[in-house]
């Protein structure tokens, strides 16, 4: 392709011209260039897209896969086991535990509810685990347990804000856009954040993978649930590849046409972005067809063919993960276990959502390891909070449910250069509070940008006359969990 | 219009020009040059040369976050103070003895400031030793000092370039720059680039016909008032408005329900229209409820705040955001109209401009007394008809009024729908919507996305009303539906949750419908009305309605949808049946509700106290309203209520309003602001690239144009400045490749709503309708979750212009996401443009848009014979102007390839020719012209202005 050769020439030595301090390497793909002609200051003047010495020292991991159960799974079910609120269960709550706490729904004294599950140790590390997650039970040592998260917030919508952007109200990017932004894509052909959402994706919406003030190029692009998998990836019907083609040339023929006349160099740009469109025609569904799997990984995965589910989005993670995509984030929805009426409780409520994510993220782990990717892969799986050792009985009787709770809960981290088999942080003998090893959110977001070589005090982005950064103004490695 | 309409020959009141010519130019351009080279012995400007290096060096930890040892740089004050050694750190007039000079310049670097950072260049300490010694004098940031009403238009450099005075700022910055304008832009694309800068829309081909046919030499003149006449005008710029507006059609957060709010983004439009006056605009929007007999429009002004997201979620506390909403308020106020960050101020005093921490809280005492606390139903609301139901409401009304006996006269009121519920409270026809509580228990939900039902009343739930007279009641009738058979209690109680019961139903099993217990009731017969009789109370009550449950545990027992107060001797049954179904009728025509704010009664008034770090629950002292000190310095009369801010942003004494939204207008149409950043006027943001230039246009706005936006536009679009040609020659690229120094006109790329509108315009599909409840259309239906209904309107719809589509903030309609609109949540100055493949495949794919150019092509097939003269006109129709040789050779080769594509594959072809009475022949050129024009609508050219 002359012209596409061309237009990268041409592009390249633009970009030198106006300082631009790194290929401009982003969130669409190496051939994604920000509008530069436009003439916004944000992007001539002090904002730079990413930072010039990205990454700021050797990363430990390349790409992240990062699994939200949104809703906030019960940690007391499934990872922190505490014997002592079995024998507490249905004593009132001591009213000291509640003093200047807000809660969303528990009014009045509550009862303490004990573990609904059953736990054992398991593996090498001897970590706790519940019946609920028996084949997770079986990579516990590939994994490293945070067990005293803590979050500011314990509504569903801001607190999924907070864990993705840093601030529970919206208007911030996303972690991948930050990502993405930072770091670029390795791919050439495929975003470099991709969003796949399983039983109605989460509450706080689209607005979660969003470039916030970041350029658009820079947010997350889902991959749909139904028609094509990236909306308008598809030609029109009646319109072939071939056909495509051809129109694509003629359309970047007529653009050269009018670069030679009037010389902005943003056209050469639009030329390259129709290249780069016509290549994720092809790449885009190549990835997204998982039938071309070999049948022992369907069945380590537990796939459901031609549907969308948990199990699909994995797979589809990894391969993701396998063509250079920077940042493949999973939101499951389901997670909510209130109680407040039939299946929705941390009995069989929860069981059932474990039941559904189990397998898949437990073979994640072992495919991501069979091939070597493991090393370099940062694997995240938790919920934005997680649940009270209090039952929730918001009206005084009821099913078996658990509020929302921001003081401690349990996530996982595996791969990319963290412990495995390890455990850090502890909470009390309730598991009311962290008591140990306290991990903030911003902690948590601070730990992923380290491991990807990102030191998340130094990459910012100027707006309304401030540097922001994903981590606001605070933000501390978690050193101790670092291989 | 004050003035006459042509303006292309220059307007009179300037002074005639001698007719250098282009060696004048030249000679100007030298004496510029060294009158601006500074002279070491200029005296230091403060602004210039020290505020820079302050900024950069030293206010991190001195100035409004930090004041480390007591030391910051904010105000003249505290820099020129004593610290926490006991002495200043800046003596005026001796750098030798500053404790600041000899930090910077100590060898020993546990002392050296900046602190483990490079230490600040020779020419630096230099020029701070130099202004401590000249008396270390301090300056205002620019922006904070108010433009001078007498500032003079300097004389153009080029003396034939200028149209008009802007023309005479420019050149001289050119000039300096040595840089000279660009010849005029062709006078199509010129027409093209006016149409769309004022009104989002491409000419129709008469349009463009009879301004290219129109020879008189005020023709272009003549265009430009036909287009601030023309009633698109207002849509195109109510874009830029809504975006600072957050204007969106649902309220965010989790649920992200439905807002009824359409009426103010029509008002915007309207007031464009209008050309309502900018200070009025301000004042009617930001306080429009203040004012004395405020009409329906004023309060729907209002709605301007409340744009700002709400949170329904389940267990959230509705006083946190309420708060969180007003703060958003102050922010987006100071944005809006001063381009300044009082955000920051939020949680501490601003880094680098001098506004205190507590001057957030005392603008927030403005704001903080709205009666709008967050609360699912968004009252307080303004109920309005559309312009049928008003005819309607009036023929009933009045023949009621007609029959009506003296004693139930009700008191005239300026609204219609008051006037309704008067008449209908006053014959005791009494029904109120359960929805419209005054606070609820946090389990509650309104049923999505109407909102008109409560649901999820789940056991031991409440709600109450506020004053409710039940002098005379001796029933309550409560609406309600289940699919449970005994599905609870609903418990009526005075007062108190807790307080007497004076009533209860029993909600039995209403009916049974799908999805029974998340799908509300449509169908009317299985809403049951319950009804109980109450114990005789006098006076007007709280009234609290408990809910219990049934014989089932489960988190929904049933909806209800309102409440009846039924009197012994009702006033009504005075009257005929007729009469009475004539009051039944009344009440069902539906009106339409805008949220908008309310001042709460002196008595319920809210004390505004600062919030520690920014943290609503760590509250301290109390403050009362009032504008920060840097402002108030130069106003007479410090602003007290909300009224009196609004006025206080638009007069003589407010440094910043004027500029902000001349910087605004000129950032449309020029693509760049002449403060580049739109956002930030603050010491932060970039120097104006004309200073003088937004000074006089701000001056000239406030005075010679009375607040008039359509002659601020009219000037911008008249001068010579606007009128050049987009070309862009290497050199100038070279020099100026952002276009600070306006020697060129900008390709800007259009905006989503732009693009858009263009396809449905050229492809004759628009629908030109203005106004009215937002539009969904289908490709809408994408979103993750629980979607609510979207409902299809009819289908003539989905072709209305895109400010109409409805705006969901989860889930934005996508062409405009893909295309950099902002999603709306909060307010944003501008639109950052990007350039990506997912626009290409936009263009290229999307459903509607090769719909657009297959109905285009048709038309065109229908009338030009050859595939060439329909190609030409294809591109005629398009750019107004004939295609060249070479673009037509390369889309004639398209066509012969998907001609040749289609000949070959019948199936394809007739999935996009399927009409019977198309012969095959003409059903393949039909497909091979539909993909020429999808070429085209991809065509660079077409998606900028240039």
């Amino acid at each position: 392709m002359k012209i596409l050769q061309e237009a990268q020439f041409r592009n390249a030595q633009y970009n030198t011209r106006r300082h631009f301090l790194k290929s401009c390497i982003s969130g669409l793909g190496a051939l994604t260039l920000q509008s530069f002609t436009s003439g916004i200051p944000g992007l001539s003047g002090g904002n730079r897209p990413g930072d010039p010495q990205l990454p700021h020292f050797a990363p430990r991991a390349k790409r992240v896969i990062y699994l939200h159960m949104a809703g906030a799974p019960s940690q007391l079910e499934l990872f922190d086991y505490k014997p002592e609120l079995h024998k507490l269960d249905g004593q009132y709550c001591p009213p000291s535990l509640l003093e200047g706490k807000q809660f969303a729904f528990i009014k009045g004294l509550p009862q303490m509810l004990g573990p609904q599950a059953q736990f054992r140790r398991y593996g090498q590390s001897g970590a706790w685990v519940s019946d609920y997650l028996p084949e997770f039970a079986k990579v516990v040592d590939e994994v490293c347990f945070l067990k005293a998260v803590q979050t500011d917030e314990f509504n569903h919508a801001p607190a999924q804000f907070l864990m993705h952007t840093g601030s529970p109200r919206t208007g911030r990017p996303s972690m991948g856009s930050w990502v993405t932004y930072g770091l670029g894509s390795a791919n050439e052909n495929l975003p470099g954040f991709v969003v796949l959402v399983s039983r109605g994706g989460p509450s706080a919406g689209k607005r979660l993978w969003s470039s916030g003030f970041l350029p658009t190029v820079h947010q997350g692009v889902q991959c749909r649930e139904k028609g094509d998998p990236i909306l308008n990836l598809n030609n029109p019907s009646g319109v072939d590849r071939k056909l495509r083609r051809q129109s694509i040339d003629v359309i970047n023929q007529l653009n050269e046409l009018e670069y030679q006349e009037s010389g902005d160099p943003e056209i050469l740009t639009r030329i390259s972005q129709y290249e780069l469109a016509f290549r994720m025609q092809a790449s885009v569904p190549d990835v997204m067809f998982i039938d071309d799997e070999p049948d022992y990984i369907k069945e380590l995965y537990g796939v459901t063919p031609g549907q969308v589910s948990f199990a699909n989005n994995c797979l589809l993670a990894r391969r993701l993960v396998e063509k250079g995509v920077r940042f493949v984030q999973l939101y499951d929805r389901g997670w909510d276990t209130h109680g407040a009426g039939p299946g929705n409780g941390v009995g069989n409520g929860l069981r059932n959502s474990c039941r559904y994510v189990d397998q898949a993220m437990s073979a994640l782990i072992i495919d991501l390891k069979q091939r070597g990717l493991l090393d370099d892969t940062l694997v995240i799986w938790g919920g934005e909070f997680g649940r009270t050792p209090m039952m929730e009985a918001r009206t005084g009787k009821g099913f078996l449910g658990r509020d929302h709770h921001n003081e401690a809960f349990t996530m996982w981290m595996t791969g990319g250069g963290v412990k495995r088999g390890f455990t850090h942080g502890e909470t009390d003998e309730i598991g009311f509070f962290g008591v140990k090893g306290k991990v903030h959110v911003h902690d948590l977001q601070a730990t992923i940008l380290h491991q990807l070589g990102v030191d998340h005090e130094r990459l910012t982005y100027r707006f309304q006359g401030r540097d922001y950064r994903l981590t606001d103004v605070h933000g501390r490695v978690v050193q101790e969990i670092l291989a | 219009m004050s003035r006459s309409t042509d303006r292309s020959t220059k307007p009179s009141f300037l002074k005639p020009t001698p007719p250098y010519q282009y060696l004048s130019w030249i000679c100007s351009f030298l004496v510029l040059i060294t009158a601006c080279q500074s002279d070491p012995s200029d005296a230091i400007s403060f602004n210039r040369d020290i505020r820079p290096i302050l900024n950069e060096k030293c206010m991190r930890c001195h100035g409004g976050v930090r004041a480390m040892g007591g030391f910051s740089l904010l105000f003249a004050t505290t820099a020129l103070g004593d610290t926490e050694s006991g002495k200043p750190a800046i003596i005026p007039g001796d750098h030798r003895n500053s404790e600041l000079y000899r930090r910077i310049i100590s060898q020993d670097t546990t002392l050296r400031m900046p602190l483990d950072a490079a230490p600040l260049s020779e020419e630096e300490i230099s020029l701070i030793s130099r202004w401590i010694d000249e008396g270390a004098k301090w300056e205002k940031h620019w922006a904070y000092i108010p433009p001078d009403p007498n500032i003079q238009v300097p004389e153009a450099v080029l003396p034939d370039w200028p149209q008009n005075e802007i023309d005479h700022f420019v050149s001289r910055r050119m000039a300096e720059k040595e840089l000279a304008p660009n010849p005029e832009a062709d006078r199509v694309d010129l027409m093209r680039r006016l149409y769309l800068d004022l009104t989002g829309l491409p000419p129709t081909s008469e349009q463009a016909e009879t301004f290219i046919s129109n020879q008189r030499p005020d023709a272009y003149a003549q265009l430009v008032d036909e287009l601030l006449a023309s009633p698109h005008f207002g849509e195109r710029w109510a874009s830029m408005w809504l975006d600072l507006a957050r204007y969106a059609d649902t309220k965010g957060y989790e649920k992200d329900s439905n807002r009824s709010i359409w009426k103010y983004r029509d008002w915007v439009i309207n007031a464009f229209n209008q050309d309502l006056s900018f200070d009025q605009f301000t004042i009617e929007q930001l306080a429009g409820d203040l004012l004395d007999n405020p009409t329906q429009d004023q309060l729907i002004a209002t709605a301007f705040h409340r744009n700002s997201i709400a949170n329904d979620e389940g267990g959230t506390d509705d006083e946190m955001f309420r708060v969180a909403s007003v703060i958003e308020r102050v922010g987006t106020t100071y944005e809006v109209w001063q381009s300044t960050t009082m955000a920051c101020v939020q949680c501490h005093s601003h880094p680098y401009d001098p506004f205190l921490h507590e001057e957030f809280f005392t603008s927030m005492a403005f704001f903080n007394n709205s009666e709008d606390r967050d609360i699912y139903n968004e009252q307080p609301k303004l109920f309005t008809y559309s312009p049928e139901n008003i005819e309607k409401v009036k023929a009933i009304t009045e023949w009621i009024e007609t029959r009506l006996k003296p004693e139930h006269q009700t008191a005239t009121t300026p609204f219609l729908h008051d006037k309704k519920e008067q008449l209908l409270y006053t014959l005791g026809h009494r029904v109120v919507e359960a929805e419209e509580f005054t606070k609820s228990s946090p389990l509650i939900e309104l049923i999505k996305p109407d909102q008109d039902m409560l649901w999820q009343i789940q056991d031991s739930s409440w709600i109450y009303f506020r004053d409710v007279d039940l002098t005379g009641i001796e029933r309550i009738g409560l609406r309600a539906a289940s699919a449970l058979e005994f599905a609870g209690t609903i418990s009526i109680h005075l007062d108190d949750l807790n307080g007497p019961k004076i009533g209860e139903v029993k909600v039995t099993k209403t009916g049974d419908w799908p999805g029974w217990s998340y799908k509300r009731p449509t169908n009317p017969k299985v809403m049951a009305e319950f009804i109980t009789p109450i114990t005789p109370t006098e006076g007007r009550h709280r009234l609290y309605l408990r809910f219990g449950m049934g014989d089932t545990y489960i988190q929904h027992l049933f909806y209800l949808d309102q409440i009846v107060y039924y009197q012994a001797e009702p006033a009504l049954d005075q009257y005929s049946a007729d009469f009475r179904a004539k009051l039944q009728e009344l009440h069902t025509i539906p009106a339409d509700m805008t949220p908008i704010i309310r001042e709460l009664p002196p008595d319920r008034s809210r004390a505004t106290r600062i919030y520690k770090r920014g943290n609503w629950l760590t509250p301290a002292d109390t403050v009362q309203s009032g504008i920060p000190g840097i402002f108030a310095e130069q106003s007479d009369e410090a602003p007290r209520d909300r009224l009196a801010f609004s006025q206080w942003l638009t007069s003589p004494e407010n440094p910043l309003t004027a500029r902000v939204i001349v910087n605004r207008i000129w950032e449309q149409i020029f693509g760049r602001g002449l403060v580049p950043t739109m956002e930030e006027f603050g010491s932060q943001g970039e120097l104006p690239s004309h200073p003088e230039l937004l000074d006089w246009l701000a001056i000239r706005l406030q005075n010679d144009h009375a607040w008039s936006l359509k002659k601020l536009i009219r000037d911008i679009v008249l001068s010579a400045t606007y009128r050049q040609s987009s070309i862009t020659p290497p050199d100038k690229l070279e020099k100026d490749p952002d276009n600070r120094w306006l020697a060129r006109s900008l390709r800007t790329r259009l905006t989503a709503e732009q693009i858009r509108d263009q396809i449905l315009a050229l492809s004759g599909l628009l629908d030109r309708k203005i106004g009215g409840p937002s539009i969904v259309i289908p490709e809408l239906d994408i979103g993750v979750g629980d979607i609510p209904h979207w409902v299809m309107t009819h289908d003539g719809d989905t072709y209305r212009r895109t400010l109409y589509t409805f705006w969901k903030r989860t889930d934005p309609f996508p062409d405009m996401i893909t295309f950099d609109s902002p999603d709306r949540a909060l307010c944003s100055s501008q639109r950052i443009r990007t350039n990506t493949p997912l626009q290409a495949l936009n263009l290229l794919n999307d459903e509607i848009y090769f719909a657009a150019a297959g109905k285009l092509a048709r038309r065109i097939a229908d009338q030009f014979e050859t595939p060439k003269e329909q190609i030409n006109e294809v591109y005629r129709q398009m750019l107004f102007r004939p295609i060249s040789p070479e673009q037509l050779n390369l889309l004639l080769g398209l066509y012969e390839q998907s001609y040749a594509h289609f000949e070959s594959a019948p199936e394809e072809r007739d999935t996009m020719v399927p009409e019977n009475q198309y012969r095959t022949e003409e059903k393949n050129r039909i497909a091979a012209l539909t993909m020429v024009t999808n070429a085209l609508f991809n065509l660079d050219e077409l998606i900028v202005k240039s």
